[in-house]
């Protein structure tokens, strides 16, 4: 039989031919091009005018460089302490990373096993709770008692912080599947393993990007926050430990400089989670696709 | 109930009886809500049932038990033909939505069933491709789901309970989603395919028009409980075309069935 009126009738193939746009058409486009330049211009403009403000309003109240450093200042400070930042950085990275992959694999680890059974959701997801509203700041000065290595209790303390988005996004999208796929896949008697990987996880994989991308700025925090606990100097020391032992100097434009530095981790963090993201979903999912209007 | 033997069986498939039949089905849900009360029906091979009646009287919950993934409170479901070595009913379902997974392209989707059987890609390609070319849909294999119609995602629905080469064929209103051109379009490739294969249809509407235009058996329901009401023969002969959709024949089945369902529907006239 064939549907061959169907397919070309109801589906308009590509639009790819271009001739014979009419003014109002024409005018859309522009109105396209227009937003996918502003969408990076225009920050970039915003945040290149108020580092000029900064300078200038330094400039103008006569703010003395202990108080408030010029961005050139910040700048000079970045490269001649590089040798010193860019190790304090390296070991912040260190314990980012490790904790985020903890975290992430954990997370995962412990979402399937939740929604393998009830009775375990029920049992431990309090705990996972527990973790995640008890503020780190509270648990990390008893983590560092209790465990002997810096290092171990940098990685305990930011995965506390970033594995519970993972863990709860991840269950939800768990069971979300939805309802009449399960009863297909129950029709075509498939395995509790075979559910789950071909209509759990693949359903789960937008929520638990979703978890991993907080997670990454979670855990960012979380090592951070757990060096300024920790306070240790040393071979170990991460930028909270560089921003710390500057205050005590009254070193502002090292501040400054290992300030910015977080910062800048934590956008590149946030750019490569969202890269991820649109390339494991760019072929099927909602929120990945562009949409002709 | 109405006596099944109404039904002349008007598919050259032979006496060879009911192929899954419910006796005295009951189906009650913990909420306490009663589905179905004291359902027998008896299917024949080869038939093309329709279910009808209005929404909420347990047209789903019937096909439901049917297919096994729920069952009865009370009563039982046969199929007669069946010996116990057979491993399972040979049975594909076909919901309302299409109920595709969108992250696996067409030919995944078609390919599902038997994957869950164990069978690798490379081994299912030929049956997959030609379940796909029975829709019309072969050259969009690797299209995904989002790519398509709402008409051509049904069309891979189907396809998808055809790769398992089924033997019952049961569909949940399958078209009510769809624009009307579709569902016609959709209606012949329909009977096209089961005169081809002679599956046994259970399809489940709400459309009185479309029941009539498929069906030489339709069964009609009426809520609360749910329950059978009139079981009317569609005696015209296949194949039928859309000469038939506006024939005198067509018009006058349509208007008994139709007062079939308002009598079922006025025993309710309360809701
Ligand atoms: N899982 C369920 N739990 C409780 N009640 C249900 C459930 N499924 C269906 N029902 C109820 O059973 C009745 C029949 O439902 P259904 O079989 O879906 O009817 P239909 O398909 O004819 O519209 C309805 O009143 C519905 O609300
Ligand atoms: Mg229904």
């Amino acid at each position: 039989m064939t549907v061959a009126s169907e397919q070309h009738g109801l589906e308009a193939p590509m639009p790819n031919a271009t001739v014979g746009l009419d003014p109002a058409e024409v005018a859309k486009l522009r109105a396209a091009r227009r937003e996918r330049v502003g969408r990076w211009l225009l920050p970039v403009v915003i945040l290149a005018l108020s580092v000029v403000l900064w300078d200038r309003v330094c400039v103008w109240n006569e703010i003395p460089h202990y108080i408030v450093p010029r961005p050139g200042l910040v700048l000079e400070a970045l490269i001649a302490d590089w040798p010193i930042l860019s190790v304090a950085l390296l070991n912040t990275l260190k314990i980012t990373f490790g904790a985020l992959f903890i975290a992430t694999v954990g997370g995962l680890a412990l979402a399937v096993l939740f929604t393998q059974s009830k009775w375990i959701e029920i049992s431990f997801f309090p705990f996972a709770v527990i973790l995640q509203v008890t503020p780190i700041i509270a648990i990390a000065p008893l983590i560092f008692i209790y465990v002997d290595s810096v290092q171990a209790g940098l990685l305990i303390c930011a995965w506390i912080v970033a594995f519970f988005p993972v863990l709860s996004n991840t269950t939800l999208g768990l069971n979300s599947a939805d309802h009449n796929l399960r009863s297909l896949f129950a029709l075509y008697g498939a395995t509790r393993w075979q559910t789950l990987r071909y209509l759990r996880l693949p359903a789960a994989m937008p929520y638990f990007l979703g978890g991993l991308r907080i997670a990454g700025g979670l855990s960012l925090i979380g090592a951070i926050v757990a060096e300024f606990v920790a306070g240790s100097a040393g071979s170990g020391s991460g930028l909270a430990n560089q921003i710390l032992e500057a205050s005590y100097r009254l070193n502002m434009p090292r501040m400054f400089a290992a300030l910015l530095l977080i910062s800048v981790t934590g956008i590149l963090i946030f750019l490569v989670m969202n890269l991820i993201s649109h390339l494991l979903l760019r072929s099927w999912h909602e929120s990945a696709l562009k949409r002709e209007h | 109930m109405i006596a099944k033997t109404l039904v002349k069986a008007s598919q050259d498939v032979g006496p060879q009886g009911d192929i899954v039949s419910l006796e005295g089905v009951s189906k009650t849900f913990s909420n306490g809500t009663v589905a179905l009360k004291d359902l027998s029906l008896g299917i024949r091979a080869g038939e093309f049932l329709s279910l009808l009646g209005p929404s909420g009287c347990g047209k789903s919950t019937a096909l439901r038990i049917i297919s096994g993934l729920t069952g009865p409170t009370s009563g039982r479901l046969r199929w007669p033909q069946e010996t116990a070595s057979q491993p399972e009913h040979e049975l594909s379902f076909v919901f309302q939505e299409p109920t595709l997974m969108p992250w696996a392209t067409v030919f995944g989707n078609v390919w599902l069933p038997l994957r869950l059987k164990g069978i690798s890609k490379s081994a299912a390609r030929d049956t997959v491709m030609e379940a796909l070319e029975m829709v019309g849909l072969a050259s969009f294999a690797q299209s995904y789901p989002r790519e398509l119609s709402g008409g051509m995602k049904m069309r891979v629905s189907i396809a998808r309970a055809l790769v398992t080469k089924p033997k019952v064929l049961l569909m949940d209103e399958p078209f009510a989603a769809l624009d009307e051109i579709t569902r016609f379009k959709l209606n012949n490739d329909l009977l096209a395919l089961w005169q081809r294969f002679g599956w046994t249809v259970i399809f489940v509407t709400h459309s009185v028009f479309e029941s009539v235009y498929l069906s030489n058996r339709i069964v009609v329901m009426a809520a609360r409980p749910g329950r059978i009401v009139n079981d009317i023969a569609i005696d015209a002969p296949y194949p039928r075309t859309e000469a038939f959709r506006t024939s005198t024949l067509y018009a006058d089945h349509c208007r008994s069935v139709s007062q079939a369902l308002h009598s079922a529907m006025d025993a309710n006239d309360h809701l």
